[in-house]
Order: structure tokens, then sequence, then C-alpha cells
């Protein structure tokens, strides 16, 4: 495949020339020698898989971290200026702001108050209904509707993410970036933020957003770049190029790295495997109530492994803790080893043998301040041998805690040690010790795991891979959630793809095409977009 | 250019455990030195009045007094059982600063069995009289701290807003028992009901030390016994850690959430029963004077371990007693004594930092 030059296409009058910018952090180059563009009155999109460097290029440009090598030029007033920023405040001097994806904002003051927070002006006197008229009548020129005297915390995402915007205008920003903006959004607020990204372009301002969705980029930016493993792949006037064209750009690997594996049937019963997890037509909300899973449905058969594929923030996270009992969900059902488990707590999953490997070790896997050996029995403290009565029995913990340190050769110095001080392929083993552990209470494991290589090196993401190879060959079922499509080749039986809530693609693994499910996972559904988006409505 | 530079600990610091609260006495008792020589005072008099005031003197122990000692304890107790309720509950997040009110309405329960039972129930024997009020004064307790407890497992109501608040109800209603409806007719005016027949005392062990101090010990084993060795106290630390961890592993955090603020209000209750039981034998204006209060620094100065509860509670009652004696030994205006606790309270606790942090000089 040839690949474009970086930089072939340019625009006629730059506002801002990024030149061989180079960004590294320990043991990582996140941005190697990029080039970037951007005209005046123009949309550019940023896109990149996860980790590509696109948020620390942008990092770069907003003043948040400095650049190792590379030069910055400011095209202000027509005469090319070489910048140098410094800090967020540099970069605004500059005309350079930059919407994050967290939004920065102090929930109990207003609009009008956020808005003029951290400026120098007005030095003594405020007058704040000045501010709010300004704040109006900016919010009117660019489509931004927001009152200036509502309290951030009366806000829905979509209002604040104007908010954020309006800040940087009230600013005075000739470049404006967006982080993921539509990450927050809903499809009718994503399609708002078009029209006003339009808006801005048209007043002259250079926009820049940054995303991982093809749909956005074909819809609203003029020109794309691409980014992959922090390096320039190519930037495309949007109009002559395709969203395949994209996907293979972006995701860019086509050969493909495969460890031996022996090949099951696919289907649960034709074979007569067990159906260890089954999801039936479930729709989940996430923590802001917004929908997260539509009509998701899927079996987890025992000697196998599910793969889901997909972008971060589509559903995959809603869908471990579903199945965990750790959210409800608003319809379906949910059955572990054909017991209707649907909006039960997760005692009862675990009691029913639902083993999971947590996306966030610390945050949810581990406690960290804790001693490894309270962390190992943390499924196992309620039955005997570990309990008695209302009592723990320390001697059994004890042995318990040895053999499994042992077994899964979790490096520490010992078993009092705060679970905190081991490496991450060693939280790791710590939490796949105790969750295999677990599942052997039962005749077949099922096990969900979340990211379980993620952060890992080398040796360990083998070990961890070994064991989930092994436990499948000893009958678990294992539903895979990853964002590491050859992880996911390597190892999964079938591969399911979320998009924005929907399984949108199931494929088996042995033809699965990483540049086909690249796009499916960016949302190029082609024929199974009518079929999805009619279940979706279900919810 | 020199910087001190603030480092956190990798690992919280075993002998700056002990050496902090140590080296931070000492610096408090200099930097008291300070003050009473501004004040004019003899600082070395002041301090040995204070020990002398909590503990006593050898000679007055030589002939068989103890009354200072005693005294110290007698103060002590209501801030072991309300510290020990409280670390507890902060064990688990759970910020329980209601303690006060929680053992206002423990003596209020407790009292009002004592006032009136004799003309409820005539027959009852006298030695189901303690019991009950026993039983009575921690219900109280903990129904008043279930209230919160309640209102966060399930609305995720801010329980520090709603246990604080809850104090003032529960002060205010005692007064207005003693100073209304409940006052005693023979009491010549003064707030307070009339005293508790006899079988409503509390036993006394030595000087006014009641049995409140056996509770309080037992109360500390137990919570010892469960925090470490028990399904229930595992599940408190790993709330207390982390939540969603303790979620993850099916602990039910409501229902963990509604026991502990029971039991912690339990142990502040059985503290208000043993104050009126043990001490006032009726209930009168100088229940609700910031034991529960004095009880989160309790807490916190022991780490949240029940044997250490135990210890700062002794150390603090001295502190109060010790206070009271330099008023009176040296003439110092109350406010003195106030200033000495205060400099104490702010260098142990400030000096806690060191235990997870580090000092270092950068260039």
């Amino acid at each position: 495949m040839p690949e474009q030059a970086p930089n072939l296409v340019r625009s006629p009058q730059p506002a801002v020339d990024m030149r061989g910018i180079v960004k590294r952090f320990p043991g990582v180059v996140a941005c190697d020698h990029v080039n970037l563009t951007v005209g005046a009155g123009e949309i550019m999109a940023l896109l990149g898989e996860n980790g590509a460097g696109k948020s620390t290029l942008m990092s770069v440009l907003c003043g948040l971290y400095r650049p190792d090598a590379g030069e910055i030029w400011l095209y202000r007033n027509g005469s090319p200026q070489r910048a140098d920023i410094r800090s967020p405040r540099d970069a605004i001097h500059l005309g350079i702001g930059m919407v994050h994806q967290h939004f920065m904002l102090v929930p109990n003051q207003t609009v009008a108050e956020n808005i003029i927070l951290g400026l120098e002006r007005p030095r003594f006197l405020l007058n704040m209904h000045q501010v709010e008229r300004e704040v109006l009548d900016l919010s009117r020129r660019y489509r931004l509707q927001v009152d200036p005297s509502a309290y951030i915390w009366q806000l829905s995402v979509g209002e604040q993410q104007r908010v954020e915007i309006l800040k940087l205008l009230y600013r005075g920003a000739d470049v404006l970036i967006l982080d993921e903006p539509t990450a927050v959004l809903t499809p009718q607020e994503a399609e708002e933020l078009g029209r006003v990204m339009r808006v801005m372009a048209g007043e002259g301002k250079a926009v820049i957003f940054i995303t991982h969705k093809l749909d956005e980029v074909m819809a609203f930016s003029d020109r794309v770049t691409v980014l992959r493993d922090g390096k320039n792949v190519a930037t495309l006037v949007t109009a002559q190029t395709t969203k395949t064209e994209l996907a293979r750009l972006m995701v860019g690997r086509e050969v493909l790295f495969r460890v031996e594996r022996q090949l099951v049937d696919l289907s649960c019963a034709a074979t007569g495997q067990t159906a260890l997890l089954s999801v039936q037509n479930v729709c989940a909300q996430n923590d802001r109530g917004l929908p997260a899973l539509r009509n998701v449905s899927l079996e987890v058969c025992s000697g196998q492994i599910l793969g889901i594929a997909g972008v971060a923030g589509n559903g995959q996270r809603e869908l471990a803790e579903v199945v965990t009992g750790l959210r409800p969900v608003s319809s379906g059902r949910v059955l572990v080893r054909g017991q209707d488990l649907t909006n039960q707590s997760p005692a009862r999953f675990i009691q029913a043998g639902v083993s999971h490997v947590p996306g966030d070790r610390l945050g949810m896997g581990l406690a960290g301040n804790l001693p490894v050996s309270d962390n190992l029995i943390m499924k196992a403290y309620r039955q005997p041998p570990l309990s008695s009565g209302p009592f723990l029995v320390s001697r059994a913990i004890g042995q318990f805690v040895q053999r499994l340190i042992r077994a899964f050769q979790v490096a520490t110095p010992s078993p009092e040690t705060p679970v905190r001080m081991l490496s991450g392929g060693n939280l790791q083993k710590t939490i796949l010790a105790r969750e295999i552990t677990a599942g052997q209470e039962h005749d077949l494991t099922l096990l969900v795991a979340v990211h379980p290589t993620r952060g890992l090196d080398v040796g360990a993401t083998e070990a961890v891979q070994r064991t989930l190879l092994e436990q499948r060959a000893q009958g678990a079922g294992i539903l895979l959630i990853s964002e590491d499509l050859d992880e996911l080749l390597v190892l999964s039986d079938r591969i399911a793809v979320m998009f924005e809530g929907q399984i949108v693609a199931s494929v088996d693994a042995r033809e699965a095409d990483v540049a086909q499910l690249g796009l499916m996972m960016a949302g190029g559904r082609g024929a199974h977009e009518q079929e999805a988006d009619k279940d979706g409505a279900l919810c | 250019m020199l910087t001190l530079k603030l480092e956190k600990r990798l690992v919280p610091s075993r002998s700056m455990a002990y050496l902090v609260p140590v080296i931070s006495f000492v610096l408090a008792l200099l930097f008291g030195a300070v003050l009473l020589t501004l004040a004019g005072a003899n600082p070395w008099r002041t301090y040995q009045a204070m020990l002398e005031g909590a503990f006593g003197t050898p000679t007055q122990w030589a002939a068989g007094d103890f009354y200072n000692l005693t005294e110290t304890l007698v103060k002590a107790i209501p801030l072991m059982l309300c510290g020990l309720g409280v670390s507890i509950a902060f064990r688990m997040l759970f910020w329980n600063i209601g303690a006060e009110g929680q053992l206002v309405m423990g003596g209020f329960a407790a009292g009002g069995t004592a006032l009136w039972l004799p003309q409820l129930a005539p027959e009852l024997p006298g030695w189901l009289y303690l019991p009950l009020m026993l039983v009575v004064g921690m219900l109280a307790g903990a129904i008043w701290a279930l209230v919160p407890a309640l209102l966060k497992a399930y609305l995720r109501v801010n329980e520090i807003i709603t246990t604080l608040m809850l104090n003032y109800i529960a002060i205010l209603w005692l007064q207005h028992l003693y100073y209304g409806p409940w006052k005693d007719p023979q009491g010549y005016g003064f707030p307070g009901t009339a005293q508790f027949v006899e079988a409503a005392w509390l036993p006394r062990l030595i000087g006014r030390v009641h049995w409140g101090l056996i509770f309080a010990l037992v109360a500390a084993f137990v919570i010892w016994l469960v925090l470490g060795r028990t399904r229930w106290g595992y599940e408190i630390r790993l709330i207390g850690e982390n939540v969603s961890a303790a979620r993850y592993a099916g602990v039910n955090i409501a229902r963990n959430i509604v026991l502990v603020a029971a039991l912690s209000g339990g142990l502040a209750g059985l503290a208000g029963m043993a104050e009126v039981a043990g001490i006032s034998h009726r209930l009168q204006q100088g229940l609700a004077v910031g034991y529960g209060f004095t009880a989160i620094i309790v807490a916190w100065l022991a780490r949240l371990n029940p044997f250490g509860v135990i210890l700062v509670s002794v150390l603090l009652a001295a502190l109060l007693v010790g206070g009271d004696q330099i008023q009176i030994v040296m003439r110092l205006p109350a406010s003195m004594a106030l200033v000495l606790q205060g400099a104490i309270l702010f260098f142990m606790l400030g000096g806690n930092i060191f235990t997870r942090y580090r000092l270092r000089l950068t260039r």
C-alpha cells in the first residue's frame, strides 16, 4: 500500500505549523518527528488509535508538554513567527486553546464566572452583567447555546462542553483543539458540535479535533492527518478519501503473528458445549445515565474464548460490569450456567462462579494498601476452610495464600507486603491467582477478563496469555475484552466487535481480518448497520 | 537554590510511627514553654502542676490518695468508648462526627429508664436496672447513628453534615427535658432531673472510676478481634481501603454502612449510659461537654487502633484534668490551658505527616 508523504497537501493560509515534533516518555516515543499544518478557516481531524500520539501532540501545542525536539510556527498577521510555548498560559496568549476530555470547570460557579476565571482583566472592578452580555453575544455568534448565569452543575455534559469552547473563544483563541469532543456527547449533540466547528472555521479559526471515529472524520473535517505509533502516516483531503482507506491507514499492520492454537467449533449447542454465560438482549446505562449497551446478546461457551473488540468507551466496560453483577441492566437477561441472575448482587454472581479480572487493577481488582494475603482471599474468605462461622481461620488462610503465591509464581517479598508495592505483572498474577482459584470451585471456570495484559511487559504478557489458554484447554469459558487486536486474534475463537453499545459484528477469529475489524471498530459498519440500529431501538 | 521538598515515602516508616509522636510532644512542650514565659509563668512549674494535677504526686500515692489519677480515668472512660465508636466508623470511611449526640441520646435513654421504671414497673427486681439501661442506652446511640447511615446507604446523603447536625438536636432535646418536663420538683430550681434510684447506679471500682472502664476495655478487645479475626472485620477493612474493590468482591456496602454506624453509635450511647449511671446519677448539665468531639482527635491520634484509643484517651484526659489544675495552682487563665492543649494536639497531628512523607533538601 503506497503511503502518502506527510503534509503532501498543504493548506493555502496556514495558521499553525508544527515541524518535526519529538516527545519521549520513559520507554516510549509518543511523537516521533511529527509534522502538522493547519490552515485558518480549516477543520483538521487528527485520527489514530489509542496511543498513536494524538493527545501528546496536541498537549505539546497547548503548552502542557514541552517537546524534546521540533519547532512550532504560528502565522499571526500573515507573517510566520517561531513560538516558544512553555505553559498553557503562553499558549492562550498566542491564541491556542484546548478543550480537554475531562472538563475543567468549577461546578458551584456560573457559566460567566467560569469563563473569566483566571483572566487578568478586568483588573479591579468586575462587572458581571457586562461579562454575561459578552458571553451571550459570543454564544449567539457561534451558535453555542448556553445561559451565562446558569451554574455549571445545572448543565448537561454537552452544555459544559460548550462552556469550555466559549472559554477559549472569550480569550480570543484562533486555534481551537478539541480532544475527542464527541466521546461524551449524544449523537444529536455531536451533530450540533459539527455545525459549531463549521461556524468557527467560517470565522477564520483553525479547528483541530482528535478522534478515532471515522464517521466523524468524514462528516466534520476538511482534511485529516493520520498518526500511528507516534508517526505521521498520511495527511489527506477528506473529500478525496474513504473510510476504508482511513481505517487501513489507522490500523496499519496487515501481517499478524499468530500462535499455534487448536481451533474449536463455534456454536455452543452444535458440539454439546455448555453455555457458561448467556447475555440476552441486554440494555444498560453508563454512569451518566446514557445508554451504554443496546440490545446486546452473546454466549460464552465452555472451552472457548470470546473476544470483544472495540475502541474504549463503546460499552465494553459496562458489558463486563453487567455480567459480573456490578451494573444493573434496564432490560434483557443475564444467565450464568443456566441460572437467571439478572440484576442480582455481585455476591450472587461470585457465588454462581463468575471470575473477573477487571481492567482497573488497583482501582477495582485490588486494595493497594492491604497485604497480598488479604487481596488473595477476596473471593474465598466467605467459605470454609478460610472461615469458620464469623471467624477467619488464619492458619488455613496462610496455607491458601502460600499455595496461590507458589502456583502462580507471584513475586512478592512476603504475603504481608502491601500489594501496591508489586509490579504490574505481579499485580495481574495476584488477581489471576485469586480468580482462577475461585473458578476451580466449579466444574468449568467462567472468566471475564478485561484488558488482561494492558501495561504489562513482554514476559508478564506471555504469562497471562498462557494462563488464559491453559484455562481454555481445561474447558473454561472466557470473555476477553481488549483493545489490542493482535491479542484478540491470538487468543480468541470468536471475536465480536462493539461500537456505540452494540455488537456490530461477530466473526470467526480464523477468518478475521485486521483492516476489516479496524473499520468496524471505528464505526464503519456496512451490512450490519441497519439491522444493528433497529435492534438498538429496542432499549 | 536550595529548596525543601516533601516526598512521599514508599512505605510508611515504622520507626517514625513511634518517634514522631514523641518528638511532636516535646516540640509542643517547648512551644508551650515560650508562650508560658511570655505570659509570665514558669514553664517548668506549670508543666509540673499539670502532671501532678493529672496523675498526683508520689507523696499522695504513698498516702493512698489516688484522687487525681482516678479523676483522669473518669474523664478517659467516655473518651475511650466514643473514640472506639468513632474509630471503627472511620475505618470504613464513614465520617461519624456525631458521637456527642449519640452519647447524649444514650444518656437520655438510660436516664429515662432509670427515672421512670420505678413508677412503671415497681415490682421489677433491682438487678435488672443496669442491664436494661445498658441495652437501652446502646440502642438509643445506635438509632441516632442509624438515621445518617440509612440516609447515606440508600440516598447517598453526606453523613458528615447529618451526624453533626443531629448532635445539636440531641443536646437541645436533653436540655429541654431537664429544664422542663423532667426537672426535679424538689431540686430547688436547679436544672436537672431527680436522682436515680440506687439500683441504677453503676458500681464503682476505685474513687469515681466506675464499670465504664471495664466496658471500654472489653469493647476495645472485641473491636480488635472483629477487625483482625472475623469476616465482618475483613469486609470493613476492605471497604475502608477501596470501596470499588469491596463491591467487586461482593461485599454489601449499604449493609455494612448500617451495621458499622449502629456499632459506632452504640458505643457512644454506652458512654452516655456510663456517664449518667456511673457519675452524675441524674440527667443534668455536664453530659454534653465535648467528649464526642474530642473522641475524633482520639481516634486519629490512635491511628484507629482500638488499644491505641485506650492509651490516647488517658493521655487526653490527663491533658484536660491537668489543664484544670494549672488554673487553680498556677492561677493562669483558663484560656492558657486551652492554648497548651491546642499546641500539643497541633504538633501531634501535624507531625503525623512525617510518617508518610519525608523532607528532602534539593538543589
